[in-house]
Formats: structure tokens, C-alpha cells, sequence
């Protein structure tokens, strides 16, 4: 098939379109906006329903009425919506509904810049709505990734009956890259006999709810979460890497950043220096046994984020204490060089090669 | 004209002695039992005079809890 | 002996947490009778509130989602909207729409969702134990205003059904009281035609209720209905506000 020349935020809503999702609510915000207008104008056309909704609140709660009714459905938002669909996410994630939700981030905190950032990695994997929960996180690098993770993550989502977030950012949205569009592997999906259709008369009332006033009750509810996500950290890791057993510095990033490190470890190998990458594609569950196949040599890991540090957490959890870890990262929407990378390397490094 | 006579029924274990039905109906014959106490701890509504009940069904019509069946009859 | 008046299927078994003499219990009924009367008691899916009908997903006989405070009419939008064939409606309090729900109430019927909402106004926030709502009244005492709402502090009470009307895509907008046996009948018949434009594709439909919370009121039930009749009905008209047959 020939490939397809398609922005980034466009392509998110064909790879929807081509998942089987006909249903979309979601509001403007830069730099996503052109999302919404996408699927403004195709679901018309394939029977499905658009609907700008009076906010992402609104919009986030639209999702939730859908998916419980069975539907494939989407929401998209940048970072200050994202917040604002936080509660709406713990609602989805306590009534074990699934979704696709796509947070192209921007500089933040509060209303922040239009700019690109990574500055979401807490809320998306530590929670940000209330409640033990947790989203599949997944982190494309570029259009063709983005594109088959959006095809994938809706199967995630019905799969194990969780929402999925896609967590991109200004310039995944932005940029134009060529795409093709893949059959996703094959996944058996159960039946959403849970879903609301109306009874027909033929069977008891489906309740879609996430409300358990028996502590007991909750508790239990909890368990049965909690043993989901272990099914989906055993099974649903993705993560990409290389160089990790004769690197010396070993770099972690995820997204944009991972292209811009990429170009700063080629420069790099020219100069002689040995570097390694770790580039984790599922944000949530992580992929800390990647990290043990680090070899002893390595003097230390260089996480790079577009924030002031948060998956460098994760980072430090994965190694355990057995290298050092060192961070940088350019905030409100300044986006790292491979030089400033291939520097701070450099001092990694001490001097020697 | 053929007076209509009624007949009510109390699921007396479900009323929570609101006294609804005892202020509705037009032939006064709805009382609060307080002789008895139900399982949820009320003094559950009860008809003494059933044979003056018209079948209006204003005491169902105001009951929250769906407590009474009322039944209708035209001689 | 020909039976008048019995349970209708459109009610669970479950017996009902609401307080004697709440008159959620009376609406519950009307709005269940209404489902199975028109034929769509199978075909219906409802939005439960956060209020003290938080549990309502268990009283109705049909597919219920739970939403969360005021979201009710965009759940509801989302149902609807991937199944226009279904019945869908919301059961939302004073505090649900009035308050923190009020864009999702006015957008959904800016939009002329064609779904129904009852709308239960007891001028008071049940369930947390009787704080002011939007729609106390001036003088009355709430917990959040244990002086009585003071217009000058806080406004004066909102009416919705009058604001709705002003919506082109609120097609049917009723304001009813269940104060008494005439007063239930006139709602239900409001409650019915309000379903009714649903299943006629007509638009958004309102039917607000107004309601008794004897507990956080302190009175007794009968006591309560007294109080709506004097207090509530003179400043909430009763009457329909809105209707399709008379709008283009």
C-alpha cells in the first residue's frame, strides 16, 4: 500500500477511523485542534457522530457514556484539558470502561505555552484523577508509530476493559510524516455483553458504575484491579533499545525526545563515545527489566525529558541504585538539542572516552 | 349509579410510615398502626373500615414505596 | 375486583434507601409507570445523578450508568447519541443541574439532545446532610446558611425550567409539583408527553419536579407537602414553559 503523507493530529483520527471508532467527543485547544476538525469532517461520512462538546469535562463524560454503551470512542485534549478530564478518567477506570485518550502535551503548569513538552509523564502513570487506577500509557515516537498504537491501543482497551492514553506531544501533532496503515496483531476480544443496549426484555439491567459503599465491596473491587494491571505489566510491555551492552552512558527518553537523543548518540559514535539507548514505548506498565540488561561498564544514565524530571523516577526505580542517575530536560515548551544532549553526555563521561 | 367499592392491600413490611396516605384519603379510613412495629422499625399504615374504600387510589398515588395494591369493584 | 393500581415492572425489587415520606420514591413510580406505559421500558437507558438518588441504578428496571455530580446530560449525550434508537433519560437533583452541572444541563438542550430529564428540585442538597442549593429559597435555613439565604449575600433562588425555555433546542420544558394526588397525576401526564417527544424525535425534554426533603426540611412528611404548596409553588410556577406544537 502506498504510504500517505499525514500530520500527525490527522493521522490519530484515520488510525481511529480505520480502528472501528466512528465516535468522537472532544473541544479545541492548541496544539491538538486539528484532531477535532479531522473527525468533524470524516465521521459524517463513515455514519459515525462528531461532537464538540461545551468542554473537556463534558466531552470526557460523553466518552464515558459511550464506551459503557458499548461503543469504540475517542477524546483528545492538550495538557490543561487533560486535567480537566481527570475526574471522568477515574470514573472510566473505576467502571472498567474502555477508551482511547490522546493528550498532545503542551508547556505547562496551568495555562502554560502552545508548545511542545513532556511535562504530563506524572499525571499520565501516577494517576492525576483519584483513586488507584492506572491508564495504559503509550508514548509514539513518530506518525507511523503513532498511527499503529492508536490501531493497537483500542484492542488494549477492550481487551482488558481499561482505558488507553496515547501521550504525544506539540510536535507528534504538528509534524508530517509518511504512513501506512497495518493490520494490529490479533487479539481475542471478549464480547461487551456488559455494555448498556437495553435489556430486549432478555436479560437483567446492566449497571455501568463505580460506586461501591460497602468498604468490603470497594476492597474487593480494588483487588480485581489491581490483578488487571499485573495481566496487562506482564503482557503489554513495549519499549525499544540499543548499545545497552557495551554502552558506557546509557540515555532514556520516550517520544520526540528519544529522535532528538537518537541524533545526539550517532554524533556521538562518531566521536568514539559509546552510548546506549532505552527508549520505552508503554509509559504505563514500564519497562524497568529493561534496564537490567545494562552491562556493569556503564558509568551512568542520562534520562531526557522535555520537564524537570519526572519519568527520571522511573529510571532511578528500574536501576535500583546500581548506576548513577543523571537528568536533563528543557521546560515551557524548549525543545533539547543533540548538542546540549551529546554535552551533557560528554561530562557523563568525565573527560575520558 | 353503581357505587364503587374498593379494596387496598399494604405490603406492610416495606412502608416506612410516612403518613402520606393517611392525610390523602377523602374517606378517612387510613391510620398509622401503632400497635404494631415492622420489620424496618415503622408503624406501618392499615385500613380498619375497608368496606367504606372507594378505590380512589389516592393513597397509592402518594405512596413513595409502592406499598399498596388497590382494587376496584362496580356492582 | 379488577385491579387499579399495582407495581409497575418498571421498578426493581429492591426497596429503597430514600427517607419516609421522600417524594423520590412518588417520581421514581411515575417515571417507571411512563417507561412501561410507552412500550420502552426494555429499549431505556437512564443516568443515575450524586445526590441521594445515587442509587437509582438500582430502583430502575433497566441498563443504568452511574455519572458522576452534574455530567448526567453529557453521559447521557454520549449514550444517545451511538444508540438514537434507544430510550435514553437522566434523574438529576437540584444540586446535580443546578449547581456544578449547569453547562452540561444548558448545553445538552442547546443542542436539542433528544433525550429527557427529570429534574427533582427540593430546594436543598439532600444526601450531604442539607446545605444550601441553588434552589433554597430567600429565608430558608441550610446548614450553609444557617441564617436563612440572604439575597444580598448569595441571589436569589435559580429557576431553571424558566431559563431552559429560553433554548431554541429545549423543545418540551414542564414545571410540576407532587404535593398531592392531583398535583401527582399532573406530573405524570407531564413526565409521559416529555417521553413521548423522545420517542417522537422531537428534542430535548425537562420536566422539573418539585419535591419534599422532610428530613433536611425538619418537618414530618405531611408537614413537608405543606411547606412546598406555601413556600415553593409561588415561586416556582407550575405550568408548561415549553412545548414542540408551539415552537416552528
Amino acid at each position: 500500500m502506498a504510504k500517505v503523507l499525514m500530520k500527525g493530529n490527522e493521522a490519530i483520527g484515520a488510525a481511529a477511523i480505520k480502528a472501528g471508532c466512528k465516535y468522537f467527543f472532544g473541544y479545541p485547544i492548541t496544539p491538538q485542534s486539528e484532531l477535532p476538525e479531522y473527525m468533524s469532517r470524516e465521521l459524517p461520512k463513515i455514519g459515525g457522530c462528531f461532537l464538540q462538546a461545551e468542554s473537556e469535562i463534558a466531552a470526557i463524560n460523553m466518552v464515558y457514556g459511550a464506551a459503557g454503551a458499548g461503543a469504540r470512542v475517542m477524546t483528545s485534549s492538550s495538557s490543561p484539558g487533560i486535567s480537566l478530564k481527570q475526574e471522568g478518567i477515574s470514573y472510566i477506570a473505576g467502571a472498567e470502561l474502555p477508551c482511547v485518550i490522546v493528550n498532545i502535551m503542551r508547556g505547562g503548569p496551568g495555562l502554560g505555552s502552545i508548545q511542545p513538552s513532556q511535562t504530563d509523564y506524572f499525571q499520565a502513570t501516577r494517576g492525576g484523577g483519584n483513586g488507584d487506577y492506572k491508564l495504559v500509557v503509550l508514548a509514539p515516537a513518530n506518525i507511523q508509530e503513532l498511527v499503529d498504537l492508536i490501531i493497537e491501543g483500542f484492542d488494549i482497551a477492550d481487551q482488558y476493559r481499561n482505558p488507553v492514553m496515547i501521550l504525544g506531544d506539540g510536535m507528534i501533532g504538528q509534524m508530517m510524516e509518511p504512513i501506512e496503515f497495518k493490520e494490529p496483531k490479533k487479539r481475542n476480544l471478549p464480547p461487551k455483553d456488559w455494555a448498556t443496549t437495553g435489556t430486549g426484555g432478555k436479560r437483567k439491567p446492566n449497571i455501568i458504575n463505580s460506586l461501591y459503599l460497602a468498604a468490603e465491596a470497594l476492597e474487593e473491587h480494588n483487588k480485581r484491579l489491581q490483578a488487571k494491571y499485573k495481566e496487562i505489566t506482564e503482557n503489554e510491555v513495549k519499549v525499544e533499545s540499543y548499545n545497552l551492552e557495551d554502552a558506557d552512558v546509557v540515555i532514556a527518553a520516550y517520544g520526540t525526545t528519544s529522535r532528538i537523543a537518537k541524533t545526539a548518540i550517532a554524533a556521538l559514535e562518531k566521536e568514539g563515545y559509546k552510548v546506549g539507548l532505552i527508549r520505552p514505548i508503554t509509559l504505563w506498565p514500564y519497562p524497568y527489566d529493561e534496564f537490567n540488561k545494562i552491562s556493569d561498564k556503564c558509568k551512568g544514565i542520562l534520562t531526557v525529558e522535555m520537564n524537570s524530571g519526572q519519568m527520571v523516577d522511573d529510571v532511578k526505580i528500574a536501576v535500583n541504585g546500581r548506576f548513577p542517575v543523571h537528568f536533563f530536560g528543557r521546560t515551557g515548551g524548549m525543545i533539547p538539542t543533540p548538542n546540549q544532549i551529546a554535552e551533557r553526555v560528554k561530562e557523563i563521561y568525565g573527560g575520558e572516552k | 349509579m353503581a357505587k364503587a367499592k374498593g379494596k387496598v392491600t399494604f405490603n406492610e413490611d416495606i412502608c416506612k410510615g410516612c403518613g402520606l396516605c393517611v392525610s390523602v384519603c377523602p374517606m378517612k379510613i387510613i391510620s398509622l398502626d401503632l400497635d404494631t412495629i415492622n420489620a424496618k422499625g415503622y408503624h406501618p399504615a392499615t385500613v380498619k373500615e375497608m368496606d367504606k374504600c372507594i378505590g380512589c387510589a389516592s393513597c397509592a398515588t402518594m405512596c413513595p414505596d409502592v406499598v399498596i395494591t388497590v382494587e376496584r369493584i362496580t356492582e | 375486583m379488577t385491579v387499579v393500581f399495582e407495581k409497575t415492572r418498571g421498578l426493581t425489587d429492591a426497596q429503597t434507601h430514600y427517607c419516609p415520606g421522600c417524594t423520590h420514591g412518588i417520581v421514581h413510580r411515575l417515571v417507571a409507570e411512563s417507561l412501561e406505559e410507552l412500550g420502552v421500558l426494555d429499549n431505556a437507558i437512564g443516568v443515575a445523578p450524586v445526590g441521594c438518588s445515587v442509587l437509582a441504578y438500582n430502583y430502575f428496571n433497566c441498563d443504568m450508568h452511574e455519572a458522576a455530580h452534574g455530567r448526567a446530560p453529557a453521559v447521557a449525550t454520549g449514550i444517545k447519541r451511538i444508540h438514537p434508537d434507544k430510550f435514553v433519560f437522566t434523574y438529576q437533583g437540584d444540586g446535580d443541574l443546578a449547581s456544578i452541572g449547569t453547562a452540561e444541563i444548558v448545553h445538552a438542550a442547546h443542542r436539542g439532545e433528544k433525550i429527557s430529564t427529570i429534574f427533582i428540585n427540593n430546594a436543598i442538597y439532600g444526601m450531604t446532610g442539607g446545605q444550601m442549593a441553588p434552589t433554597t429559597l430567600v429565608g430558608q435555613k441550610a446548614t450553609t446558611a444557617p441564617y436563612g439565604r440572604d439575597e444580598a449575600h448569595c441571589g436569589r433562588p435559580l429557576r431553571i425550567a424558566e431559563m431552559l425555555a429560553t433554548i431554541h433546542g429545549a423543545k418540551f420544558v414542564e414545571r410540576v409539583a407532587v404535593n398531592n394526588p392531583a398535583n401527582v397525576r399532573k406530573a405524570k401526564q407531564a413526565i409521559k408527553k416529555c417521553f413521548q417527544f423522545q420517542l417522537e424525535g422531537k428534542g430535548f425534554g425537562i420536566v422539573e419536579v418539585l419535591s419534599a426533603c422532610p428530613t433536611n426540611w425538619g418537618y414530618t412528611p405531611v408537614e413537608a407537602l405543606k411547606w412546598l404548596e406555601e413556600n415553593m409553588i409561588p415561586y416556582y410556577p407550575l405550568g408548561n414553559f415549553r412545548n414542540p406544537e408551539e415552537v416552528e
